[in-house]
C-alpha cells in the first residue's frame, strides 16, 4: 500500500472577487522512502496542495472534494483531534520562512520539549531534552546550543532546526516547502544534503517544494510538474529530464541554465502565468504553447497515463489510456 | 441654476461607481457606506435645517416648557419652552462647523511639519519629534480646556483648542508613514534617475502617504465632535442662544431629575450619530485599506 | 578595449546603531565592512557580473557605484572621470549616464504613479523632453521593452502588471536616459523561472542594439554564467577572484570558487556532483577575520593565510586571484 495517496484532490480558495481553484484534480501516489518534487511557478498550486495533505490549508481555502490516504486512512474525513496527532508525528511540515517559523521567545530545547511531550506526553522534560540535544547534533548544530533563542541563529542553521523539528518524531513523510529559497547556494546544498542523509537513516519519504527545477532534477525520485492549479506532467526525473513530454515542461526545461553545458541556448516561454481569478478556458496554457491546437483552446485535457509512470495533461498526446501516439505537432 | 444642476450631475456621477464599487468590497465597505450615509444625513439635514424646522429653534416660548413629546412638540420642549425638534435640526450646525474646521487646521499643519521634518531626518526630525511628543502627553481634553479658556467662546477659537490636542496624531502618522516609504525602492529608484528631494517627497512620498491620513482625518473629525461637546458641556466653547446640541447636552443635565428626560437624550443620540457615522467611514476604510496585501 | 568604469580600493563602513546608553559608555563606533577595499574595471559593451552569497557586499558596491551611497574611501572613475566625490547639480548630470535596475520588481515602482508617467519622468526631471515629445520617448521605449501595445499600458498603474510586465518597465525606465552604464541588481530573482530568459535576452540586445555596457549582480551563478563576459566573485567584501567566465568555470583557482562553483545545483538527475565541503558559515562583516578573511573556513589554508591579506593578482591572461596559494 502506498504511504500516501491523493486522488481527485480539488482546492479552491473563495473570496469576495471570486473563487481561485488553487488546486485541480490532483491524483498521485507516494511510497515509504520515496523523494517527490513538487515543481511550479508562483500560482501553479504547490504549496496549497502540500498544506491540503495536513490540511492546514489557511482562510478562505477550502477542500473542496477528492481524497487524501495516508497509509489507507482519508484524512480528510478525520476530526481535527486525530488530525492533531498525524501532524508532527505522521506528516512533518517544514514551512517556508525559517525566520519566522521559530517562536522568537521560546529557547531551542523548548520547541523541541514542547514537540515532543504533545505527542507523547509520557516523556519527561529531561528525557526530551536530551533527545533535543542529540538531534541538534546530527543537524551539525553544538548540544550546548539548546538553550539559545532563534534570533542568535542564522538563516542556514535555524532552517537547520526547522528540519531537526521536523524529524524529531520519526514521521513517515516529510515535507518541506520551498527550503531554500532565502538561502546561498552553499548553505542550500547543505540543507539539502541534511535532508537526504536524514532521510536515509530514518527511512522518511519526503516531498520538496520548490519553484527551482533544478534542484528537484537533482535530488527527486518522482517530479510533479504543477501549473495553474493543475498536474500537468508527473513522472520519474530520470524520465522527465530524458523525454520531458508536455510543452511547458520542455519550455521550463530549457530555461534553466545549466553550468556544466557551454554556449548554451536559453528559450523563454513567452506570455505569463495566467490570472487565477479568470483562467484561459480550455487548457490552462495554451496562449504560451507553441503548440496549441483548435481542441486547446476549448476543452480541457485529462491526466492520461503510459504503463503507469509517465502521466500528461496534454492533447497532443492520443486520449485513450495506454498506448501514447503523439499526434501531429503542426496541428 | 442650470450650472449647478450640471455640476451635481457631474459630481454625482463620478460618486455612484465609487460608492457602488464600495458596497462590493464585504462588510468593511457597508460600514463606509453606512457611515457615509449617517454622516452625509446630518450634514443635509443640518444644512435644509432653517426650511424645514417648524419653529424657530431660539424663540423662548412657543409652548409651554419642559413639555413632553407629543404632537406638537415631537422632542418636546425645553426649559425655555423652545422647540426641540427644531434645536435638534438646526444644533448641528456649529458641531459641524467646528470640527471641519479644527480638521482643516490639523491637517494643514500637522501634515507638512510631519512630511517635511521626518523626511530631513537627523537633528531635525529629532527635535520636531521631541517637541510634538511633549504636546502629545498631555491629556488631550486639558489641553483643549486650557486653550478654549485662554481664548475665550467662538467657533473659530473652539476649533483652535481642538486643532492643537490632534496634530501631534497627524505628525506621527505622517511621521511613521514617510520614515518607512523612504527606504523603499521605488524612492531609491527616484533617486537614482537624478529627482530633487522635492519631487521626490511630493511625487513620491506624498501620494503614498494619504491612504493612511484619509483615515486619521475621520477618526479625527469623530474625536472633534466629542471633543467640542465636551467643551460645551464645561461650558467653554461657543456663545449661548445659538442652537448647539453641545449646549443641550449640558443644559438638559439639570432637569432630568425632575423627569424630562427628552431635554438631554436628543441631543445625545445626535453627539453620539455623528460621532458613529465617522468612526464607521474611518474603520472601514483602514480595514479596507490593509488586507489588500493578502495574496 | 577602453574601460567604462574603473573602481579603486573602494570601500564602504556602515557604523552600528548604538543604543542609547552605548552612545555615552562606548568609546569606539564599531562598523559593518560591507565593501572593503574593492577594484575592478569595466570595459565597454561588456557585462561584467559581481557574484557572491548574500552579504557579501556585492549589491552595495552597484549602489556605490551609481552613487546611491557615498563611499567611505575610494575612488570611483566613469570614463576617466572622479566621480567619487561629485554632489548636486554634477550628480544629477552624472546620473543620466548610469542607472540601475533593482531586484523586486513589486518595490521598484511607485505605486501611485501610472507607468507611462512614471517611464517618462526622468526626461521631466532633466529638462529633457516635454509634451508630446516625451510621450513619444516613452511610447518608443515601451516598445523596445516588449510592453505592447504601449498606448493601452501607459495609463496603467504597477499592481495591474505582472511580475516580468514590472521589470520591463523598470527597463525602458531605465534607458529612456540614453545611459551608457546599467547596473542590474538580481534583475530575474524575484521573477518566474520560465519568464527569467524573456528578460535577460532583452538585456542582451540592448547591450547590441544600443551599445550599453552592464554590471550584473547576481547569487545565481549559473545566470551569470550564461549572461556574464567576465566575472568577479564577491566574499565579505572583497573581490577574490575576477576572470572571464569560461576559465572561471573551466578552472577555478580560489577555494572559495571552487566550493561556490561545486554547490550548484545540475538540473539533471543522473549527475552526481562532487561538493567541496565548507565548514562553518560567512562571519559577520562587523568582525572580519584577519589576514585572509576565507582562512577559517578553507580548506587549503596555509600560516600565511593568518598573518596575510592577499592582494589580487594576475595568475594567467585576465584571471586574477586574491590567494596565497598563488
Amino acid at each position: 500500500m502506498p504511504l500516501l495517496e491523493i486522488e481527485s484532490l480539488n482546492v479552491d480558495y473563495r473570496a469576495s472577487r471570486g473563487t481561485v481553484h488553487a488546486v485541480e484534480d490532483a491524483s498521485f501516489s507516494l511510497n515509504k522512502g520515496e523523494t517527490l518534487g513538487l515543481a511550479g511557478e508562483s500560482g501553479s498550486g504547490k504549496s496549497t496542495l502540500g498544506l491540503s495533505i495536513i490540511r492546514l490549508v489557511p482562510y478562505p481555502g477550502v477542500i473542496a472534494s477528492g481524497h487524501v490516504r495516508i497509509e489507507g486512512t482519508d484524512i480528510l474525513e478525520l476530526p481535527e483531534s486525530e488530525m492533531q496527532s498525524i501532524r508532527g508525528r505522521k506528516v512533518a511540515y517544514i514551512f517556508q520562512d525559517p525566520m519566522t517559523s521559530l517562536n522568537p521567545v521560546k529557547r531551542i530545547g523548548a520547541h523541541f520539549v514542547e514537540l515532543i511531550r504533545t505527542h507523547e506526553p509520557n516523556t519527561s522534560a529531561a528525557d526530551a531534552l536530551g533527545r533535543a540535544k542529540t538531534i541538534l547534533e546530527s543537524l551539525g548544530i553544538l548540544a550546548e546550543r539548546i538553550n539559545d533563542y532563534p534570533h542568535q541563529f542564522s538563516g542556514g542553521m535555524r532552517q537547520r532546526i526547522m528540519i531537526g523539528l521536523a524529524i524529531t518524531l520519526n514521521p513517515d513523510l516529510v515535507m518541506a516547502d520551498e527550503p531554500t529559497t532565502a538561502l546561498d547556494v552553499i548553505v542550500q546544498q547543505k540543507i539539502l544534503d541534511l535532508l537526504e542523509g536524514l532521510r536515509k537513516v530514518y527511512g522518511m519519504a519526503l516531498i520538496l517544494i520548490s519553484h527551482d527545477l533544478s534542484i528537484i532534477l537533482e535530488r527527486c525520485d518522482k517530479i510533479i510538474v504543477l501549473y495553474a492549479g493543475q498536474i500537468f506532467e508527473y513522472a520519474s526525473s530520470k524520465e522527465l529530464h530524458r523525454a520531458p513530454w508536455h510543452p511547458y515542461t520542455q519550455g521550463l526545461l530549457h530555461s534553466i541554465p545549466n553550468i556544466e553545458l557551454s554556449d548554451q541556448k536559453l528559450s523563454a516561454i513567452p506570455g505569463s502565468p495566467p490570472d487565477m481569478l479568470s483562467p484561459p478556458k480550455g487548457c490552462r496554457f495554451w496562449p504560451r504553447c507553441p503548440y496549441a491546437m483548435e481542441e486547446c483552446r476549448v476543452e480541457e485535457p485529462e491526466l492520461i497515463g503510459h504503463e503507469q509512470s509517465h502521466f500528461v495533461r496534454c492533447f497532443l498526446y492520443d486520449k485513450k489510456a495506454g498506448s501514447h501516439i503523439e499526434r501531429n505537432r503542426e496541428g | 441654476m442650470k450650472k449647478t444642476k450640471t455640476k451635481l450631475r457631474s459630481i454625482l456621477s463620478t460618486l455612484m461607481p465609487g460608492l457602488s464599487s464600495l458596497s462590493k468590497r464585504g462588510p468593511s465597505g457597508w460600514m463606509v457606506l453606512v457611515g457615509i450615509a449617517i454622516v452625509s444625513s446630518i450634514i443635509v439635514m443640518t444644512a435644509i435645517a432653517p426650511w424645514i424646522s417648524p419653529y424657530s429653534p431660539i424663540l423662548s416660548r412657543v409652548g409651554p416648557i419642559r413639555a413632553a413629546p407629543s404632537l406638537q412638540f415631537p422632542l418636546g420642549t425645553n426649559q425655555l419652552g423652545q422647540d426641540m425638534l427644531s434645536r435638534i435640526l438646526c444644533g448641528g450646525s456649529l458641531m459641524l462647523q467646528v470640527s471641519a474646521l479644527s480638521v482643516l487646521i490639523c491637517f494643514l499643519i500637522g501634515v507638512p511639519i510631519g512630511l517635511f521634518a521626518s523626511y530631513a531626518g537627523g537633528m531635525v526630525d529629532s527635535t520636531t519629534s521631541l517637541v510634538i511628543d511633549a504636546v502629545y502627553a498631555f491629556p488631550g481634553l486639558v489641553i483643549a480646556i486650557a486653550i478654549a479658556a485662554m481664548l475665550g467662546p467662538g467657533v473659530i477659537n473652539t476649533a483652535l483648542s481642538i486643532a492643537v490636542v490632534y496634530i501631534p496624531s497627524y505628525f506621527r502618522i505622517v511621521r511613521s508613514q514617510v520614515l518607512s516609504i523612504k527606504e523603499l525602492t521605488y524612492v531609491e529608484a527616484a533617486r537614482a534617475v537624478g529627482a530633487k528631494w522635492y519631487t521626490i517627497l511630493f511625487r513620491y512620498v506624498f501620494p503614498n502617504v494619504i491612504p493612511s491620513i484619509v483615515v486619521v482625518v475621520t477618526i479625527n473629525f469623530a474625536d472633534a465632535v466629542l471633543t467640542a461637546a465636551g467643551l460645551t458641556f464645561i461650558g467653554l466653547g461657543v456663545a449661548k442662544n445659538i442652537p448647539d446640541w453641545g449646549w443641550d447636552l449640558t443644559d438638559g443635565r439639570q432637569y432630568l431629575g425632575s423627569g424630562a428626560w427628552w431635554i438631554i437624550t436628543f441631543p445625545g443620540i445626535m453627539i453620539v450619530l455623528l460621532a458613529l457615522g465617522f468612526t464607521l467611514i474611518g474603520e472601514g476604510l483602514s480595514e479596507m485599506l490593509n488586507p489588500k496585501l493578502q495574496r | 578595449m577602453s574601460e567604462i568604469v574603473k573602481v579603486e580600493n573602494l570601500r564602504k563602513y556602515f557604523p552600528v546603531q548604538k543604543s542609547f546608553l552605548e552612545q555615552f559608555f562606548a568609546r569606539k563606533t564599531t562598523y559593518v565592512k560591507a565593501v572593503d577595499g574593492v577594484s575592478f574595471s569595466i570595459r565597454k559593451k561588456e557585462i561584467f557580473t559581481l557574484a557572491g552569497e548574500s552579504g557579501c557586499g556585492k549589491t552595495t558596491t552597484g549602489r556605490l557605484i551609481v552613487r546611491l551611497l557615498k563611499p567611505t574611501s575610494g575612488k570611483i572613475l566613469l570614463n576617466g572621470l572622479d566621480i567619487t566625490g561629485a554632489e548636486g547639480e554634477e550628480l544629477r548630470l552624472l546620473r543620466r549616464k548610469m542607472q540601475i535596475i533593482f531586484q523586486d520588481p513589486y518595490a521598484s515602482l511607485n505605486p501611485r504613479m501610472k507607468i507611462g508617467y512614471a517611464i517618462g519622468h526622468p526626461l521631466v526631471i532633466h529638462g529633457l523632453a516635454e509634451g508630446e515629445e516625451k510621450n513619444k520617448r516613452v511610447l518608443e521605449v515601451l516598445d523596445k521593452v516588449g510592453l505592447t501595445p504601449p498606448e493601452q499600458l501607459i495609463n496603467l498603474y504597477p499592481h495591474q502588471l505582472s511580475g516580468g510586465q514590472r521589470q520591463r518597465a523598470a527597463m525602458a525606465r531605465s534607458i529612456i536616459l540614453n545611459p551608457e552604464l546599467i547596473i542590474a541588481d538580481e534583475p530575474v530573482s524575484m521573477i518566474d523561472v520560465s519568464l527569467r530568459t524573456a528578460i535577460i535576452d532583452l538585456m542582451l540586445d540592448f547591450r547590441k542594439e544600443l551599445g550599453l555596457t552592464y554590471l550584473f549582480i547576481t547569487h545565481d551563478l549559473a545566470v551569470a554564467k550564461y549572461i556574464s563576459d567576465r566575472i568577479g566573485i564577491m566574499y565579505l567584501g572583497r573581490i577574490i577572484e575576477i576572470s572571464n567566465k569560461e576559465r572561471l568555470f573551466l578552472n577555478p583557482l580560489h577555494p572559495y570558487t571552487q566550493a561556490l562553483l561545486s554547490a550548484i545545483p545540475i538540473p539533471d538527475p543522473d549527475k552526481k556532483r562532487e561538493a567541496v565541503d565548507l565548514k562553518g558559515e560567512v562571519p559577520s562583516a562587523i568582525s572580519i577575520p584577519a589576514g585572509c578573511r576565507f582562512h577559517p573556513r578553507c580548506p587549503r589554508g596555509m600560516y600565511v593565510c593568518v598573518k596575510e591579506d592577499p592582494e589580487l593578482i594576475e595568475i594567467e591572461k585576465d584571471h586574477f586571484v586574491a590567494c596565497h596559494l598563488y
